[in-house]
């Protein structure tokens, strides 16, 4: 598949483009893209399997899908040296304050990706007394692949997303030269 | 004695032997001890709520020797505070089980050293499981659960008085390492105290229910089709084969007969799933161990399995194929020819892996004379599937109990003496010929003619207990169904393969290395999800 096909969720493009249409600093912005070329082609995944999902993660590692091409292979069990953490499977109201937790413990900037219908609503798991409705309502969630398991291609179309998503952010100054200093501020700048 | 046999008018239903709570503890003492056929394998113990009669207990036991099989039902009729003896001195695996009831239903056991709850958080309020459990109240708690180091014991007075005191898993003075439950080494959730002196490990206490989600619960609210769905999610990596218990339970009870094509079939997939299972098995356990390149082994076999599956289920790992009556599609025509070709493939590599792997020296160290499991053990846990297999007890339900084509076919079961570590590995590699060998019986006999019956839009069960059990990839998978005759269960209960599996951990471990529990954990060769149901 060629980029141009990738069409979509390119909002995000859209509207950098729309943002720097103006004028950006060449140069800063173009160390910042810099960086968030080398930080989303390595995104270190916490990974939080707990079911199904996870053997299917599983296969990704292995020689027919690799996720090495794109850069995920590298999974880290210390959420202190993780970018993102990947939950896969059921979240259930035991294990809730441990993904609350190591959530918590993972360093800036982090993302959340929730795989598989359990951690969008809760699956078919909906109407248990034991299982959460969703994880958007223990952390913030950055992308959702839904699937019971997802097929690998879905995991990374998803995973691809997420890349799209960190190359439209800023890090160093850059500001919109002619925007105003309160619309800095709520555009939700890193900085 | 006061007996009564339920449900005689439907031979295919269990029959259930009602005991008083005062006559439990002898009636099974005397069933485990007798001459002919002991009762020495504990099935399950299922709790039940059957509203006004009280709430108790089915124990389901059987003889290793014969593979008769009884089920007895104890009632206490005070639902405030229902007690039962226990039977833990008994049967090992009734401690774990019977905390598993008293967490689900409230019923307190007696002489059960050990009544914390299981799956559910200590500060839960209330018993899921009962009939008049309000769903709604115990709603999502973010705060840190903190496990205490003491639990309750309830024990009879000699006169006739109950009573509690405190049991201590872990003094203060006990090095307490926790293990879990995000690691990826433990195969899912799981949680395991450890108390070690040094490098040798003392006692472990798992901590379950990580993910547990309520599935038996959810399914009395479901029609008997929609239950069907649950069951490949509790072991997705026996996804056919839990499926199939649950067809082939509600089949007999209903007295739906399954065309021979679809039992051709289901066999096939049954097989083709546990060599799927087994070659993950492999792949993780190397992987546990430190190497990374049988890893790779392993998965380009799997994916082959995945596709062969895919084309004909439309699932990878899990592809909700059986259904009450038959298969839910046809196989695809270039089935057998993929089959065939696949089996021929694992021929000419199997032995790489043993080349790779069992003769290595690192590995041999590390698996040969550790974590012995004997065989009175292993019958004792209820320690099923390669790893009871491994340790001399020869359990294949294909074997004692056949189903679907499995009284048709030739296949070794494979039974080593030693009980460690590598007679587990081992059981499991042989495991994957005989099931080559099992399919290639079948794939080129698939009689033409249906791959399923026509059933009813509604299916009701008559009222009655029934159950079944059907091989695993790890193990003896249980469905226990109490239906009142309606559309949906009145109870599913599940026997989950791993349970006993876990609870075998701190039979195992004490005395070795920690080092090693991961390869001891890795080749007992345990699914979380299908332990916490």
């Amino acid at each position: 598949m060629e980029y141009e096909d990738f069409k979509n969720n390119d909002y995000l493009e859209r509207m950098v483009e729309e943002l720097n249409r103006d004028g950006a600093g060449i140069i800063l912005s173009t160390i910042d893209e810099v960086i968030n070329w080398g930080r989303s082609n390595s995104l270190w995944s916490l990974t939080f399997g707990t079911s199904c999902c996870a053997i299917e993660f599983m296969s990704l590692g292995a020689a027919r899908y690799d996720m090495a091409r794109f850069g995920f292979e590298v999974t880290r069990n210390s959420p202190r040296q993780a970018d993102m953490i990947m939950v896969l499977g059921t979240i259930t109201y035991r294990m809730a304050p441990v993904l609350k937790r190591l959530y918590d413990q993972m360093a800036e900037p982090k993302y959340v990706v929730a795989v598989g219908g359990c951690t969008i609503s809760g699956g078919p798991f909906i109407k248990s007394y034991h299982v959460v409705n969703g994880i958007d309502k223990i952390i913030p969630v950055d992308v959702f692949i839904p699937g019971c398991p997802p097929r690998p291609e879905a995991f990374f179309y998803g995973m691809m997303q997420l890349q799209r998503k960190i190359k439209a952010e800023k890090f160093l100054g850059g500001k919109n030269r002619k925007m105003k200093k309160n619309e800095n501020l709520s555009s939700g700048d890193k900085e | 004695m006061m007996e009564e046999i339920k449900s005689q008018t439907n031979p295919v239903a269990d029959n259930v032997v009602i005991v008083s709570t005062d006559e439990l503890v002898k009636k099974t003492e005397e069933l485990r001890s007798r001459k002919v056929s002991p009762m020495d394998y504990l099935h399950d113990i299922v709790g039940m709520d059957w509203g006004e009669e009280g709430l108790g207990a089915l124990y389901y036991m059987e003889s290793t020797e014969t593979g008769e099989r009884t089920v007895l039902k104890c009632v206490a009729n005070d639902r405030e505070n229902p007690f039962i003896p226990s039977v833990s001195h008994i049967w090992k695996t009734a401690e774990i089980k019977e905390r598993e009831v008293f967490d689900f239903f409230g019923v307190k056991f007696t002489g059960n050293p050990d009544m914390r709850r299981l799956f559910l958080r200590e500060d839960w309020k209330g018993y899921p499981l009962r009939k008049d459990y309000d769903m709604n109240s115990n709603p999502l708690n973010l705060d840190n659960e903190e496990n205490a180091d003491v639990t309750e014991e309830y024990f009879i007075t000699p006169d006739g008085k109950i009573e509690g005191k405190e049991n201590v898993i872990f003094g203060k003075e006990e090095f307490v390492v926790n293990i879990g439950p995000q690691h990826p080494s433990t195969h899912g959730v799981l949680r395991m105290r450890t108390a070690i002196d040094g490098e040798v490990i003392c006692k472990i206490d798992p901590i379950l229910g990580y993910i547990h989600r309520g599935i038996e619960k959810i399914s009395e609210q479901m029609n008997y089709r929609q239950t069907l769905a649950m069951t490949d999610r509790l072991d997705y990596l026996s996804a056919h084969q839990n499926r199939h218990a649950l067809c082939i339970c509600i089949e007999k009870a209903a007295g739906i007969e399954v065309p021979l094509r679809a039992q051709y079939i289901r066999t096939i997939m049954d097989e083709l799933q546990r060599i799927d299972s087994h070659l993950l098995f492999y792949s993780c356990l190397v992987m546990d161990m430190g190497g990374l390149t049988p890893f790779f082994y392993g998965f380009r076999e799997r994916e082959k399995i995945l596709s062969i599956m895919e084309d004909t289920t439309g699932g990878r790992l899990i592809q909700n194929y059986n259904m009450i009556g038959g298969v839910q599609a046809d196989i695809q025509p270039d089935f057998c020819k993929k089959v065939k070709e696949f089996i021929k493939h694992l021929r000419n590599v199997i032995k790489d892996y043993h080349d790779i792997f069992t003769g290595n020296i690192i590995a041999r160290e590390r698996l040969i004379g550790v974590g012995v499991l004997s065989k009175e053990d292993a019958i004792s846990l209820g320690a099923t599937g390669g790893t009871g297999r491994a340790s001399g007890w020869a359990n294949d339900v294909r074997k004692r109990h056949p189903y679907a084509m499995y009284d048709k076919v030739e296949f070794r079961e494979i039974v080593y003496q030693e009980g460690d570590s590598f007679a587990r590995y081992m059981v499991r590699m042989d495991e994957i010929m005989e099931s080559c060998h099992i399919i290639e019986q079948l794939i080129d006999n698939i009689p033409e003619g249906d791959f399923k019956t026509k059933t009813k839009p509604i299916i009701k069960l008559p009222e009655g207990n029934f159950s079944t059990s059907v091989e695993s990839s790890r193990g003896e998978f249980g469905v226990m169904i109490e239906s009142h005759g309606d559309k949906s269960p009145y109870r599913l209960h599940y026997r989950s393969t791993g349970l006993p599996l876990v609870d075998a951990m701190d039979t195992v471990c004490r005395g070795q290395k920690i080092a090693d529990l991961i390869a001891i954990g890795g080749t007992l060769d345990f699914v979380i999800p299908d332990i916490d149901r």
